[in-house]
Order: C-alpha cells, then sequence, then structure tokens
C-alpha cells in the first residue's frame, strides 16, 4: 500500500475512532495522559509499518495492541505502583480477545466524558480536556479557541490530566443518586464549547465557529451515548436551532440581524428539523430541564419560518419555567424581554430591574435587553445610554455597530 | 487508594467542640468509618492555642508557640481512609459532620512513600 493510501486510512481511523481508543485506555489505566502519549506512538509506528506490512484487518485491536505495549514499558521505566501494572495486564488480555473476536471494543467514552466534567477538575479545563480527550483536538487550537496562549492551554491541560491520575478520579458512569448533578456538569462543558465557538461566529473559517461545530458532534455522541436521557437530546436540539441560523446571523457578510429580522430562507431546515425531532423524543420522557426549556424557546423562533410570526405569549411561559431550573442572568434577561415583546414592557422593565446589578455589569446582553425596554417605553435619553453600554461590552464587531446604530436612534436630534 | 481526610474550621468552631451533639455526631462518623472497613487512622485535634512548631535551620532547632500558620481556618482533625477511588473519599468526607459547616479537604496519600500503621501502602 502506498504512503498517501496508508496516510488516508490512519486518518480516518483517527478521526473516527480516537476518542473511543483514548476512553478505552483511560478507563483501564486511569490514565489519560499515558494513554495519549501511547496511542500516539501507535499511530506512528502504523504510519511507518502499514505501508509495507499492509493495513490490518482490525486497524482499532492492531492500535490498541501496540499502545498497551507503549503502556506497560513506560510503566517498568516509571516504575508506576503494582496496581496500575494489573490493570494493563488486563489491557494485554482484553486486546487479545478484540483481535481474534468479531466484538467492537467496549465504547468507554461515556465515562471520559463525565471524567472531563468531574467536580474535582477545574471548571476551565473541562471543555477543553473533552475538545482534546474525545475528538482529539490539539492543544494549540483549542487555545486560539479559548482566547490563552498555548503554553497556558497546555499547562491547565497537564494539570488537569495530572489530577485525574493522581487523586484517583475513577472512569465511571455515575449512579442515579448523583446522576443529575453530574450530568450537568457534562451538558454545561459542551454548551461552553457551543457558545465559546458560537460568540465570533462572524469569523466563519475560524478555529472559534470550528468549535461550534465540535460542540455539535460531542452532543451528537452524547445524545448516542445516552439515548433516553431528555437533557442530552435538548442540549443537541438548542445547539443545533442556533447553528441552523448561522448563515442568517449577517447580512452582506458583516451586518448584525437580530434574530427576529432574519431572512428565514436563509436558516438551515435540515438542522432545524433535526432538532425538532430530539425535543419532541426528549418530551417523550415528560422530565424537563433546563436544556429542553432553551431548546423549546429556540423552536418557537424556528417556526417563524412557516407561521410567520412569533409566539411571545408562549416563549415568556417557557421562560418562567426556565427560571425555575436555571435562573441564570442569561433567562432572567430572556424573560424580561419576554414580557416586553408579548405587549407589557413595564413588567419587562421591573423584572430586568430585580436581577442583582453587580451581575450585569459587564453582561452585554443585559444592556441591549434594558436598552430595548426603555426604547418601549419612549425613555429615549435613558435608552441610548444603555446601547451605548452594550455596545461597548461586545467583541463581535458587527454588533458593536447595530447596538450604535440603535443608541444613535435614540439621540434626541432624531 | 489511601486518602487523608483533612477538616479546617474556623476559630471559634474549636470552643463549640465540645457540644454533646458534636461529640455524638464526631463518633458516630468514626464507628460508620469502621463499619465501612475504610478506616485507616485519624483524630480530632485541640485547639490550635496548644499548638507547638518546631522547624531545624542550618543544624539549629527552632521552636515557636503557636500553628504553623496563623489563618482564619485551621486543622482541626484528620482521618485516613482507604477507599477504591475519589469519588468514594469524597463521598465519605461529605457525610463528616465539619462538612456541613466547614470544608473537608480529601487529598490522596503519596502511595507507596507513605506508612500507615504496620503495613506499607
Amino acid at each position: 500500500m502506498s504512503e498517501s493510501a496508508t496516510h488516508a486510512v490512519v486518518d480516518s481511523v483517527a478521526r473516527n475512532s480516537y476518542g473511543r481508543l483514548i476512553a478505552f485506555l483511560a478507563a483501564r489505566s486511569g490514565d489519560v495522559a499515558a494513554a495519549e502519549d501511547a496511542l500516539g506512538d501507535a499511530f506512528v509506528a502504523a504510519l511507518r509499518r502499514w505501508p509495507t506490512e499492509g493495513v490490518p484487518e482490525k486497524p482499532e485491536a492492531w492500535l490498541l495492541h501496540v499502545a498497551r505495549n507503549r503502556l506497560i514499558d513506560a510503566a517498568r521505566h516509571n516504575q508506576v505502583r503494582k496496581s496500575s501494572e494489573q490493570s494493563l495486564q488486563l489491557i494485554a488480555e482484553e486486546a487479545a480477545t478484540l483481535a481474534a473476536t468479531n466484538e467492537p471494543f467496549p465504547d468507554e467514552r461515556l465515562k471520559l466524558l463525565f471524567v472531563c466534567a468531574h467536580p474535582a477538575i477545574e471548571v476551565a479545563a473541562r471543555t477543553p480536556l473533552m475538545l482534546q480527550t474525545v475528538l482529539g483536538i490539539d492543544a494549540a487550537r483549542i487555545a486560539s479557541a479559548f482566547l490563552v496562549s498555548p503554553a497556558a492551554m497546555g499547562q491547565r491541560l497537564v494539570r488537569a490530566k495530572t489530577k485525574i491520575r493522581d487523586a484517583g478520579i475513577p472512569f465511571r458512569v455515575p449512579e442515579s443518586a448523583e446522576w443529575n448533578d453530574r450530568l450537568t456538569f457534562v451538558l454545561d462543558a459542551i454548551y461552553a464549547a457551543y457558545t465559546t465557538g458560537w460568540e465570533n461566529l462572524m469569523e466563519t473559517t475560524s478555529t472559534h465557529h470550528a468549535l461550534a461545530e465540535d460542540a455539535i458532534t460531542i452532543g451528537r455522541t452524547l445524545v448516542q451515548l445516552m439515548p433516553a436521557e431528555p437533557e442530552a437530546r435538548g442540549l443537541l436540539a438548542l445547539m443545533l436551532y442556533c447553528e441552523s441560523r448561522s448563515a442568517a446571523r449577517y447580512a452582506n457578510d458583516s451586518e448584525f440581524v437580530p434574530l427576529d429580522k432574519q431572512d428565514t430562507a436563509r436558516w438551515s431546515q435540515t438542522m432545524i428539523d433535526e432538532a425538532e425531532n430530539h425535543l419532541l423524543i426528549a418530551a417523550s420522557f415528560k422530565r424537563m430541564g433546563r436544556y429542553q426549556l432553551e431548546a423549546a424557546i429556540q423552536s418557537i423562533h424556528a417556526n417563524r419560518a412557516k407561521s410567520g410570526r412569533i409566539d411571545w405569549q408562549e416563549i415568556l411561559l417557557l421562560y418562567e419555567g426556565l427560571v425555575q431550573f436555571a435562573p441564570s442572568i442569561g433567562s432572567l434577561v430572556g424573560r424580561a424581554v419576554a414580557f416586553a415583546q408579548s405587549g407589557k414592557p413595564a413588567a419587562g422593565l421591573a423584572a430586568l430591574e430585580q436581577i442583582p446589578p453587580d451581575r450585569v455589569i459587564d453582561y452585554q446582553p443585559y444592556w441591549a435587553a434594558r436598552g430595548h425596554l426603555l426604547e418601549l417605553l419612549n425613555r429615549k435619553h435613558e435608552a441610548q445610554t444603555a446601547f451605548t453600554r452594550a455596545a461597548s461590552l461586545t467583541d463581535d464587531p458587527a454588533l458593536r455597530e447595530h447596538l450604535f446604530k440603535r443608541a444613535d436612534s435614540n439621540s434626541n436630534e432624531t | 487508594m489511601k486518602y487523608a481526610l483533612l477538616v479546617h474550621q474556623p476559630k471559634e468552631y474549636f470552643d463549640r467542640r465540645q457540644d454533646q451533639t458534636a461529640i455524638t455526631a464526631g463518633r458516630a462518623y468514626g464507628e460508620a468509618l469502621q463499619a465501612a472497613g475504610v478506616f485507616v487512622g485519624g483524630a480530632g485535634l485541640q485547639s490550635p492555642k496548644t499548638a507547638t512548631t518546631v522547624s531545624v535551620r542550618d543544624g539549629k532547632r527552632q521552636v515557636h508557640d503557636g500553628p504553623y500558620a496563623e489563618t482564619k481556618e485551621f486543622l482541626a482533625g484528620f482521618g485516613i481512609i482507604d477507599v477504591p477511588n475519589l469519588d468514594a473519599a469524597l463521598e465519605w468526607a461529605a457525610r463528616h459532620p465539619a462538612a456541613a459547616d466547614s470544608a473537608v479537604e480529601v487529598r490522596p496519600l503519596l502511595g507507596s512513600h507513605f506508612v500507615v500503621g504496620n503495613k506499607v501502602s
């Protein structure tokens, strides 16, 4: 087999199986960093040997076999404790069985996701850790998406992996008593990857936007791993609704278009349909949660493509439910806007003013919402101030311009 | 794996520890650890006022009155438990009576370098 053909096979195995291979090795050794090193060596060996020896019938089993040899070498070299030698022996036996039978190797990615979002792991490390271990994204790219230096991101990831190994964080799926809390950490870490990507949507070719797609990939994996968990489907639906509008968010490539003004012909109906489907299945479990509610709100916006209108009354009801589950600033601001859009701007403003001021000092959506509500109440001067404040709090040039325009439209001259 | 549960309490809590309820809760917790077969060792500590700190510098012993660091919280007790993993250790830490109003720090022991009782961990 030619070298380029081998490269193509290796690439495809890496793309489709990287997370599963890491999860399998790490779940048995308890050491993510060692699993990554060993698998990296195995891929290098594949590139060297497959062109002459041919691609093995089961590339994954071959890679696991080589990787566990590397793990054993490393363990001997570092004289790690006896217990890990036993677990490595276990990997060896399992790898041999996998090579000999037609069984696919066990999928341990769910355990890996729960480890990445373990409460003992620093919050800022959870999302990067997930992206690196489950999708195999390199640290430099993750660093650029999170706007930190590659060195700082590298250190953050190393610290987290060391903690997993040394503190003995177990690779296990939590039991029902702790399920909801632990699942929330996983969902939040995935959603953080999505929003980090989404906020920088304008640069469609940038690593930022790729991150939003990566988050959806992990979201799909999660649904596949826990098909009966409604919140996993809720999260995936939420991300798909938002993603369906990526082409409509800017007109003429640089002009910000607010959601209710977007050209629905530019929405991806395929993504909307996929989202609707997940939300429907989620609802059948009759276990409401934050992500399902957020997705349901987006579903009503999506419905404008068909009905031509937005049912703000329904959105308000959903926000009332949402603030029960997750009284975040985001949901409180959304609820205030829903009040205003259902014809109750004064109630909306009152709801906004209930939010503690110190929590919204630098929260751009609050100031934009405030400007909008004051404008509806014809308090033009205050509206102008609020929009100006909002404009100064965004890093998206198109949104900044849009907010300054709204500030201007409330100035005394007009 | 062996973990240390380190109980950190504010100064004023040390006066309260002779309360009958505190004593009962502490004893029950210790018994639960023993019953589960995870208890390796541990004890509550007397007030930081009773502490004396020693260091040796240039061959000279320096002794000073008081705990290692004057902070708002002091080490009030420690336990060593032997459980399969961090989740199990956190579970026990959360059950510690002091977890309800103070904090329990969970730290893995330095594996083979630490001797507990007469067996090397």
